[in-house]
């Protein structure tokens, strides 16, 4: 006989909530067996590949593809002529512009699709790429969103009116040819009064540049018609497969339950695979034409140049206090570099996501922001990389400009920051700018973070580090980088959240065996996330059935319930709910069924862990397992058999996780090269439902911001050219490069949220950036630096030391 | 295409035999001639080491090789490492330690760790950062890799020594 | 990234590997390690109709440390060379350079000849034998000759080799005294924003003989004799110091590239040489 089990063991039995479970996705990722879209081999595949663009604006005077067409093995070559009697060859962006899906007369940025070659294998493909002439006109390039609103040049000549005019555009008037919205928020006039009155304004203008997710593998897909059945099935790399079925079905006219998107393994996204890109498109249609699948898959150069880059935000910032450190009042005016189409992936009403965000963690009574997107000849996208919409921009911004306003006071930035914080008890906290905070408790977090690497020795060590500088007795200077950062995530309430009109709700759909085992589906998809372990431990509490007894499948559009996918730190938030309520309705069903067996009325049990248990009567019970078997084999009055449920989670608000991070660099003067000696970072993301994974989560967001922070980026030459193309130029550390990190946290659960989580995936990118920079920043503020842009790489830190006279 | 070329190679065990044109890329002749898809590709330029694979007992990246180059050669990809039976310890390992999230780096992380192990069994936590320089992750960050990788060290030590 | 089609050979003898030259001209490339040249012919910026595989050919492999001669045959790996007691005794200076270079992978597939073949500037080996005053082995239809390392580069990718000549081992002196291969990177992986080779020999607490070259900081490896001989005779004190890096300012001539502007370069040389004559000095 089995030992009775004391009701702690039970819980731990059943690796539920809280619990370090180990992944069960890595059996197959250990093995080699993980199924990513390129591993997607369907009988009869062809292979497509695009022509591209060398010139980042031009005419297209021909395309000729007889010699591509001649060779062996090249069924098809596309150009926008063959696509645009389907009305294929634009797509609708996500920001309610249009996109070419192949040049249209023009292209607008290097690397931009002008056809595509469909072959047998993807070598034939390659071949068949280098016989495809065009030729090209060359127009001048905008590569400056300043010079762009001021250019003679149009980019967008499909966007004039009759006469030249300038018909509103998808977020109301345009104000320039090249200028694509306004999008204003708060109160303009108010802060500009605050502003002048103010006994201190610090003003700056604060540059992200613009960078790329590059997850390790690209974008691709294969498609496949069919052509008996008239059902499409399309695989590929979706951060969100029910909205790109829909997408596919509103441009391709097939009907929606004749279309089947699956993502299987995706290797990364990190925003990247949110939007819908030319090659799918292509190898649809190509699919559709020659009645075989079709195989898309870019390579490291395309992905780098063309699909979804990240930031390239100017935000021109005003912030004022009173002298003694009280802030009254935030303005910032950005300028937003969309390159050649506008397709930012944001929700609707947000041109500029969550830009607004850029209150930060303070609490600012008056605060006004405009952000005027405009077109450039670069590549389109405006994805969040590693965050939600725009939210490391507005991070970025607030924790620069509360440096910079430290310097103006003459103040400790930690103080000015504790002095500042939204008070635990103002939350719920309405923002100046529009949002209502779910729940903080910053001055814990901060205390906890500056007393973990003694904040104050800190100071003094650095105190010590300038005056043997100036003494000639060391060349490396020591930055303290602090950042108090608030997310908004869990995007988001359908009331105000939609991407195409499709409401941000999320779901999720469980179905319970009768031997007590169950599948849950949703409409997420991890990227690397451990959706199968996390969203199976809030079940196994939920539900009482042991987590490795819960399958959770997402990504099968035939399968998984109607979701928006995951990005923005959204799934758990919003898909997490939705599990936890759709468990819920399961418990609900399961009372009842364990009341009519243990011969009670239904208010007479209660859950207990795995259980539903007599009140009052403990050793009277029913074990879940017990009432599942029950559920598909009793005649229950009143109750339909089977044991399934679903919920589909609008969630009321967004949820704000926090967190408080510190970083300790040296810098070597000379040669620009910085070490980071220490890094502690506390977030705080509500409920933590894996701490194993959340500490994954923090140690590769905090990787991805180093990489931002110390020199990735997107670099043009003057010719619109791309000159970060491949790995040698575009910085992803290696292990050499990154240091390991200190983890901890605090619990502030989200009161909203069916389980108080908040989504942690993004928050150390989103404060790991500012963290960085201000490290990289404050080594220099004794020397009477404000402020230097990002990326801080070897040549520009030393040009920033340069500048303050630091090479003698 | 015309100037195909008889090639045997020797992957995970098996003897293979095909023709193929030299210019085929040696990750392409694993995965898509011999559905090996355990290695991946990742930047092709050779700076990503997600690729890589043990030839001729050095570890390679297969994207930077030419099948016909590999004419003869004897090659280890993740699945010859191990099997779902009897995983290797650095399998065991990067599960245990959470050294994985997305995956796709994931087997020509555990296939250059094999080779590092080999070549110097008892590394300091600096010798497996230079040792991993050439395999860049986009997910973990590292931290949890090179606990992983080495936690397995001492593991496979320990074994040997058990065994002595 | 797909190579164009090409011919393929895998000679066993020098003799194979001419005829293929002869024929073909410079429409033939030899294929050593591959990792420079590979990648270019995937991005289809180098076109090789006819590639001659060197791994089969018999006498191009080797190290040998032989009294104060060291050779190194043109297909040995820089983890062959990181990877040899003899050499790292004769010459540490080499694994010093070679564990600098690309990543653990590539080192295994990098070899000598293709590093200072190929005549890219980005490459560390070329500075690395000028300093070491190495004399490069080629064999063509005339038969063998050697070339002087400081004579063999003429500007990027263009050096003294015929195109129907094939590089087979470099050979020098096992160097004395101390030494220093120092090199500012952005990354496991990249080229050198600045490298520099230095050898020092003391004696009687004076510096007796130097060598210096620096990589990546002009279309050719520069090896700056002025600066080395404004060490020699001093005891290294900071005019002297000053005096080396001056006229190695004077010798290289850096561009602009994503690793910075030419002023930058210029001031990240004049820090790496430096240290690394500070480097090799204490070594001395």
């Amino acid at each position: 006989m089995n030992k009775e089990l004391t009701r702690e063991e039970r819980a731990d039995a059943l690796g539920g909530m809280g619990c370090k479970r180990k992944r069960v996705e890595d059996a197959r990722f250990t093995q080699g067996k993980g199924n990513y879209v390129d591993d997607i081999k369907l009988p009869g595949m062809l292979q497509g590949d695009f022509v591209r663009s060398p010139y980042a604006h031009a005419k297209i005077v021909s395309i000729d593809a007889s010699a591509a067409l001649a060779l062996d093995g090249v069924v098809a070559v596309l150009t926008a002529e063959d696509l645009a009697p389907l009305g294929l060859h634009w797509m609708p962006t996500l920001a309610g512009d249009k996109q070419m899906v192949l040049a249209d007369g023009k292209v607008l940025f290097q690397g931009q699709e002008v056809a595509f070659v469909v072959a047998k294998d993807r070598y034939i493909a390659a071949d068949a790429v280098e016989l495809v002439e065009v030729e090209y006109e060359e127009l001048p390039v905008l590569t400056d969103p300043f010079a762009a609103m001021e250019s003679d040049v149009v980019l967008r000549e499909d966007l004039l009116g009759e006469g030249g005019s300038l018909p509103d555009g998808a977020h109301g008037p345009r104000k320039h040819h090249n200028h694509i919205f306004t999008w204003e928020v708060g109160e303009k006039d108010a802060t500009e009064q605050v502003l002048q009155e103010a006994d201190v304004v610090a003003e700056e203008m604060v540059y992200y540049h613009r960078t790329h997710p590059c997850p390790l593998e690209t974008c691709g897909c294969v498609a496949s018609m069919d052509k008996v059945n008239g059902k499409l099935t399309l695989h590929g790399t979706f951060q969100a497969p029910h909205a790109i079925r829909t997408v596919v079905s509103l441009i391709s006219g097939i009907e929606e339950h004749n279309i089947r998107v699956i993502s299987p393994d995706i290797g990364g996204g990190f925003g990247n695979k949110v939007g819908a890109y030319p090659g799918y498109v292509c190898s649809v249609v190509a699919s559709i034409v020659t009645g075989v699948p079709v195989k898309w898959v870019e390579d490291r150069m395309e992905n780098l140049m063309t699909t979804a880059f990240a930031r390239d935000y100017w935000m021109k910032g005003k912030i004022s206090a009173t002298k003694e450190g009280k802030i009254t009042g935030l303005w910032c005016h950005t300028t937003a570099d969309h390159g050649g189409f506008d397709a930012c992936a944001d929700p609707t009403k947000f041109p500029a996501g969550f830009m607004n965000i850029c209150t930060g963690s303070y609490d600012i009574p008056t605060a006004y922001l405009a952000v005027d997107g405009v077109y450039t000849n670069k590549a389109p996208g405006g994805v969040s990389y590693r965050c939600s919409f725009r939210v490391t921009e507005a991070a970025y911004f607030i924790e620069r400009m509360i440096e910079i306003l430290a310097i103006e006071l003459n103040m400790d930035a930690a103080e000015l920051r504790r002095i500042n914080f939204i008070k635990k008890e103002q939350f719920p906290y309405q923002s100046a700018l529009g949002w209502e905070y779910d729940s903080g408790d910053y001055h814990t977090a901060w205390d906890k973070a500056l007393k973990a690497v003694d904040y104050d020795g800190l100071r003094a060590e650095q105190a010590q580090r300038v005056e043997d500088y100036k003494a000639g007795k060391t060349r490396k200077l020591m930055g303290i980088g602090l950042t108090h950062f608030t997310e908004i995530v869990g995007a988001g309430p359908v009331k105000n959240c939609d991407i195409l009109g499709l409401g941000m709700f999320d779901s999720c759909e469980i179905r319970i065996h009768p031997t007590g085992s169950a599948i849950a589906r949703l409409g997420t998809i991890s990227q690397g996330q451990g959706h199968a372990t996390t969203f199976a431990q809030i079940l196994a509490t939920e539900i009482g059935l042991p987590a490795d007894s819960i399958t959770i499948e997402e990504g099968d559009t035939d399968t998984a319930p109607y979701g928006l996918g995951t990005y923005g730190s959204r799934s758990t938030p919003v898909a997490g709910a939705a599990t936890a309520m759709a468990g819920r309705k399961i418990r609900a069903k399961a009372q009842m069924i364990a009341a009519y067996l243990l011969e009670v009325h239904d208010d007479d049990v209660e859950f207990d862990v795995d259980r539903f248990v007599v009140k009052g009567a403990p050793e009277k019970f029913k074990t879940m397992k017990e009432i599942a078997f029950a559920a598909y084999n009793q005649a229950i009055p009143g109750i339909e058999p089977g044991l399934e449920a679903v919920s589909y989670y609008d969630p009321p608000n967004m949820t704000y996780p926090f967190g408080a991070y510190v970083c300790v660099m040296d810098i070597d003067v000379d040669t620009g090269v910085t070490e980071i000696r220490r890094f502690y970072a506390l977030d705080d993301c509500g409920t933590r439902i894996n701490p194993m994974i959340i500490e994954g989560q923090v140690h590769g967001g905090l990787t991805e911001a180093l990489a931002v922070a110390l020199g990735q980026e997107i670099a043009y030459d003057d010719m619109g050219n791309v000159k970060t193309g491949t790995l040698m130029d575009f910085f992803l550390p290696t292990a050499w490069e990154v240091p390991n990190y200190e983890t901890d946290h605090t619990v502030t659960p989200s009161p909203h949220h069916p389980i108080g989580a908040k989504g942690v995936g993004e928050s150390p990118h989103v404060g790991g950036v500012p963290c960085f920079s201000n490290a990289v920043n404050d080594a220099f503020r004794a020397f009477g630096l404000r402020h230097t842009h990002m990326p801080h790489d070897h040549w520009r830190i030393w040009k920033t030391a340069n500048g303050l006279g630091l090479h003698g | 295409m015309s100037n195909k070329k008889h090639i045997k190679m020797t992957v995970n065990g098996e003897e293979q035999e095909f023709l193929a044109e030299p210019r085929e890329l040696l990750i392409h002749t694993l995965r898509e001639r011999l559905n090996i898809t355990g290695p991946h590709i990742g930047c092709e330029t050779s700076h990503c080491g997600a690729c890589t694979v043990t030839l001729n007992g050095k570890s390679v990246k297969s994207c930077t090789v030419f099948v016909a180059q590999a004419d003869g050669a004897d090659i280890t990809t993740i699945e010859g490492l191990g099997n779902p039976d009897s995983l290797h310890v650095l399998q065991e390992s990067f599960k245990e330690h959470h050294g994985l999230q997305c995956g796709f780096c994931t087997p020509g992380m555990i296939t250059r760790a094999s080779k590092l192990l080999e070549e110097n069994p008892n590394p300091t936590e600096e010798d497996v950062r230079f040792g991993m320089a050439g395999n860049i992750c986009r997910c973990t960050g590292y931290q949890n890799i090179v606990k992983s990788i080495l936690a397995a060290a001492s593991e496979m030590n320990a074994a040997k020594e058990a065994a002595e | 990234m797909i190579p164009a089609a090409f011919e393929y050979y895998r000679p066993k003898d020098m003799a194979g590997v001419l005829s293929v030259l002869q024929e073909h001209g410079d429409d033939a490339r030899v294929l050593a390690g591959g990792h420079s040249l590979i990648p270019m012919m995937k991005l289809r910026m180098a076109e090789v109709p006819h590639l001659i595989d060197l791994q089969d050919v018999e006498g191009l492999g080797g190290i040998s440390v032989d009294g104060d001669t060291v050779r190194i045959g043109a297909m040995t790996t820089q983890h062959d060379i990181i990877d040899n007691a003899a050499l790292a005794a004769a010459a540490p200076i080499m694994r010093e350079a070679s564990l600098q270079i690309a990543d653990p992978q590539v080192r295994y597939m990098g070899t000598v000849g293709g590093n200072v073949a190929n005549g890219d500037p980005g490459n560390d080996m070329p500075g690395l034998m000028q300093c070491l005053d190495a004399t490069f082995t080629l064999v063509g239809p005339d038969g063998e000759r050697t070339v002087e390392a400081r004579d063999f580069y003429e500007a990027a990718y263009m050096t003294d080799r015929e195109d129907d000549e094939i590089l087979t081992a470099v050979s020098f002196k096992a160097p004395k005294g101390g030494y220093a291969y120092e090199k500012q990177k952005r990354k496991i992986g990249d080229y050198a924003t600045a490298a520099a080779a230095v050898l020092i020999t003391k004696t009687d607490g004076k510096c007796s003989a130097a060598s210096i070259a620096m990589t990546n900081l002009s279309d050719t490896p520069i090896w700056s004799e002025a600066a080395a001989e404004a060490l020699v005779g001093t005891s290294l004190d900071d005019a002297a110091i000053a005096a080396a890096v001056a006229a190695m300012l004077g010798d290289i001539d850096p561009t602009d590239d994503n690793r910075g502007p030419v002023e930058f370069k210029r001031h990240a040389a004049s820090i790496i040489l430096r240290r690394a004559i500070e480097t090799a000095w204490s070594r001395a």
